[in-house]
């Protein structure tokens, strides 16, 4: 964070504290209760690598502001792309009519934003905006490298995609921030064809990071990744259907927390009492084993954010301890109405769109169990490594994930890939199953894209290796 | 400023800065929705958003850039920004715009702008969303709670100019009514929907129609429970059959052709479904939630036949696959404003068959009336299709329970070719339709 971007709305297009303040009055005009404002600046840039040639790269500007007027359990809001203050007044009058009655009141004085206390993502330049020559290096790189990994590998894709957006939230209780958020996130496709057989595997990985990120974590490996995927589905035989075992390895499967429990913890569906954990808060939902957390505070993450928003710094909010159900994560509406603070989990997809409770990194706790020993307890059953993923209907807890790298276990031992198969499961019930947790916590490699609403936002998962008693896996092989 | 001129007026000035050929997509829209929940308003929500697309071609190297500002000193920086990035790009020998002889001269009414939808009050919307949520808390007592009623409503215009002498503009609206009713019963929630959408408020289904109807779905998911795995006969509703077809959809569309990540790559011409298969793509019905006057691309919309009698005969196609594949476009090209045309349907649907639902219910002595699927695991690849399922099950002809936490699996190829039964009940409730259909069997995963 520096001065440069705490200014950067009144240089670029002269919008003043004042301004600001202004526009929160307008919006509190008609009786409104809160009144808040959003504006956004966010360029993004994506190269895209097919056929071993750069055939498209993309650059897009994206502005606007978003008011949103609060009474009661009413919102109004509005949004504008054009950053006049007779468009950005427009906008607060249009929020405003939420309120039809009572007196206007004033906003807190909008003073200039303190510096964020921390900062999460301490980069020098994003990638955004580094070097084309470097950028365009780190494609060519992932594809010659998968090529190179077998002659089967007939197409490789890769793409890498970047964003820097800066956002301002105000409001009228006196929250007043700045945050430049940087995005980054670099993709291989490839597919695998052998007599007519033919299979993808995909691997990528980023974060809210600076280019020596890709120094670290070099294309290299994301391209060997997505290329064994690929050849190892070319020798994968069709998933078994039933109910058994399924052993789910540390990182990215870490998508069954965010499915089975994470949406029916945000505090909107709750507060409806449409959620399956609706009313269950201190009740026991999983083994004892199970400790759920949601932390936005881990450096460099994709899901992390130093403030969410609605300008409240992010938190790491113990979802559920030692199996039971301890806490939801609200955004500031929410939180007013059920009388609880918000957990820094408002956030929105854009100027658009209106700030909802979602999660930023969801993840189970390590345990104390040997991975090795965890395989070698099963008779027979799944090892899922990686998902394409997930799916849950929040209101009877019922959710699905979508494999796209899975062994057979028989009699302890990992054995026989198996094809694309879907899992299916109850949230509330899921967790009761867990039988061993692994000590190997991993987060995943920073690919998440969670939709909620239409809305989609970047997220985290992850989880060591666990092990379920009984899951239903949706094969073709009875 | 959102004009045809204006979007020429772009166009010139790339050529004058050295750009070889360029187009610009401008999309200007206003969205409005409002939800009313338990009676109450909850959100009001007004959307107005506009966004222009340049592409610049220099010789065969393109770049993409977009843009919310539309002040003319930036659009020209934006110009000279747009041709310094097509320099990083490759050669690309097959990209490029359309022949100037593709692109027809008028411009067709498809009957998608009705004056109506913005017309109506703040008032009429509100009593809208809330009379369709009223519905559905009406109809029983087991339906307690409620996600909403939300009627929503979008205006909006699009212009296309490109540097081979075409410029077109065409106006859309929508509206449409959504009811999520949740019903309880012995602690135990289900929760379903049932909505209407059309480019006319006066098309719209009554709000009393749409309530009710979201309420017996999602009472008629109550006491559901799983399956023995077995494989039976699935009954694909409307809605799933619509969902089915719109994988093939993906398979058909020519960049998957060309990157041969289909199942159906080197296919046409072969039986890829059972003989009463028939499957159109027609951008110019009449007021279709998929029509346009012309495609991303500004070749003007026509009807192609995919599927005729189970052959595929054509795939869907945008100048650039049509080119790696020495075919001719089909006018598919789809457009975002910042990102490059790629393939997409217009009006894509399976032509009705002869039987009423009913009658395909009751040819199944046991099996899965499917109304629901969640997950991703359609693979267009290989065609391996595994999805979580929610229905009710068939035992004699009858719908007899409600069933879920199970999944249903085989492969789209054999599933095509497996369609048994295809209803008489085609309603465009999206622009990728089709009516009930019957697969033969399927596998079904449950306890």
């Amino acid at each position: 964070m520096n001065a440069k971007a705490d200014t950067f709305f009144e240089n670029q297009y002269g919008i003043t504290p004042r301004d600001i303040e202004r526009l929160l009055e307008i919006g509190l005009t008609r009786g409104g209760e809160f009144a808040e404002l959003y504006l956004e600046f966010r360029e993004n840039d994506n190269l895209f690598l097919e056929e071993s040639i750069i055939k498209n790269a993309t650059k897009s500007v994206t502005q606007g502001i978003g008011l949103r007027v609060i009474s009661g359990e009413k919102t109004g809001f509005a949004c504008s792309d054009d950053l006049t203050f007779a468009r950005m007044a427009e906008a607060a009058k249009a929020a405003s009519f939420i309120a039809s009655h009572g007196q206007s009141s004033r906003p807190a004085a909008a003073s200039p934003p303190l510096p964020n206390p921390r900062d999460l993502y301490p980069i020098d330049e994003p990638i955004l905006n580094a070097e084309m020559a470097a950028k365009l290096q780190l494609i060519q790189e992932a594809d010659g490298v998968a090529r190179a990994c077998d002659p089967r590998i007939k197409e490789v894709r890769v793409s890498l995609a970047n964003e820097s957006k800066i956002i301002l939230v105000a409001n009228s209780e006196g929250t007043y921030v700045v945050d430049v958020q940087p995005l980054s996130r670099l993709n291989v496709n490839c597919i695998a064809r052998d007599n007519g057989n033919q299979q993808v595997g995909t691997h990528g990985g980023g974060g809210r990071v600076a280019m020596d990120f890709f120094r670290e974590h070099p294309p290299e490996y994301y391209a060997r990744q997505a290329a064994r995927q690929a050849i190892l589905q070319l020798e994968a035989t069709e998933a078994p259907a039933g109910q058994m075992e399924v052993v789910m390895a540390s990182g990215w499967p870490g998508v069954l927390l965010h499915e089975a429990i994470g949406h029916g913890l945000e505090a909107d569906f709750n507060r409806k009492g449409f959620s399956a954990y609706s009313g269950r808060m201190g009740e026991r939902v999983a083994a004892d084993v199970c400790t759920v957390v949601d932390d936005g505070t881990i450096p460099y993450r994709r899901g992390s954010l130093n403030v969410d928003d609605e300008g409240t710094p992010t938190h790491r909010t113990v979802l559920i301890e030692n199996g039971v159900l301890c806490g939801y994560m609200f955004d500031r509406l929410s939180a007013r109405l059920m009388g609880a603070h918000s957990t820094g989990n408002g956030r929105r997809e854009d100027f658009a769109s209106v700030p909802i409770p979602r999660m930023t990194n969801t993840f189970l706790l390590a345990g104390s169990a040997d991975p090795e020993e965890i395989l070698r307890s099963v008779k027979r059953g799944l090892y899922v490594v990686s998902l394409s993923g997930g799916q849950v209907d929040i209101t009877n807890g019922k959710f699905v994930f979508s494999t796209s790298e899975a062994y057979l276990i028989e009699n302890g031992k990992v054995t026989k890939p198996v094809r694309g198969a879907t899992l299916v499961g109850n949230g509330p019930d899921v967790l009761t199953k867990v039988t061993m947790v692994g000590h190997d916590l991993n987060l995943d490699e920073g690919i998440g894209t969670c939709g909620k609403d239409g809305q989609s936002v970047p997220v985290g998962v992850g989880t060591p290796t666990i092990k379920i008693s009984e899951m239903t896996v949706g094969g073709t092989q009875s | 400023m959102i004009s045809k001129e204006f979007a020429m007026d772009v166009v010139k000035a790339a050529l004058h800065k050295g750009a070889s050929d360029a187009d610009v997509i401008i999309r200007d829209g206003d969205e409005f929705s409002v939800t009313v929940r338990m009676g109450e308003v909850e959100t009001i929500k007004n959307v107005a958003a506009k966004k222009l697309g340049l592409r610049v071609f220099s010789g065969r190297r393109s770049a993409i850039t977009s843009t919310a500002n539309l002040v003319w000193t930036s659009v020209e920086a934006l110009i000279s920004e747009t041709l310094a990035l097509a320099k990083i790009t490759s050669e690309d020998p097959v990209s490029g715009l359309p022949g100037a002889e593709e692109f027809s001269a008028g411009v067709e009414d498809v009957g998608i702008f009705h004056a109506d939808v913005q017309a109506l009050t703040l008032e009429a919307r509100i009593d809208m969303a809330r009379r369709v949520e009223k519905a559905a808390l009406s109809v029983d007592p087991r339906i307690l709670n409620s996600e909403g009623g939300e009627f929503s409503n979008s205006v909006g215009t699009l212009v296309l100019a490109n540097s081979r002498g075409f410029a077109g503009e065409y106006r859309g609206t929508s509206a449409s009514i959504v009811a999520v009713p949740i019903a309880s019963e012995n602690g135990s929630m289900q929760r379903d929907y049932w909505f209407s959408v059309k480019r006319s408020a006066a098309a719209l289904e009554s709000p009393e129609l749409v309530g009710r109807k979201a309420a017996e779905r999602a009472l008629r998911r109550l006491g559901a429970r799983s399956v023995k795995t077995q494989a039976v006969p699935v009954v694909f509703d409307s809605s799933m059959a619509a969902s089915l077809i719109g994988t093939l959809c993906d398979a058909v569309c020519g960049s998957a052709i060309f990157r041969k990540s289909s199942f159906l790559v080197d296919k046409l011409g072969e039986t890829i479904a059972s003989r009463g298969v028939s499957i159109v793509d027609d951008g110019r019905l009449p007021g279709g939630l998929g029509s346009r006057p012309f495609d991303g691309e500004g070749l003007p919309s026509r009807v192609t036949p995919v599927i005729e009698n189970g052959v595929l005969v054509n795939y869907l196609l945008d100048t650039y696959s049509a080119k790696k594949l020495s075919l001719q476009s089909t006018g598919n090209a789809a457009r975002g404003v910042s990102t490059p045309p790629s393939v997409g349907p217009s009006n894509f649907y399976l032509k009705a068959g002869p039987y009423r639902p009913e009658e395909i219910i009751r040819s199944v002595s046991r099996g899965l009336y499917l109304t629901e699927m969640i997950g991703f695991g359609v693979n267009t690849v290989n065609g391996d299709f595994s999805q979580g399922a929610v229905g009710l099950w068939i035992e004699n002809g009858e719908l007899a329970f409600p069933v879920e936490e199970i999944t249903i699996a085989g492969n789209l190829l054999d599933m095509f070719k497996n369609i048994e039964m295809i209803g008489n009940d085609l309603e465009f409730r999206s622009a990728i339709a089709a009516p009930t259909l019957k697969i033969a069997e399927m596998v079904i995963s449950g306890q």
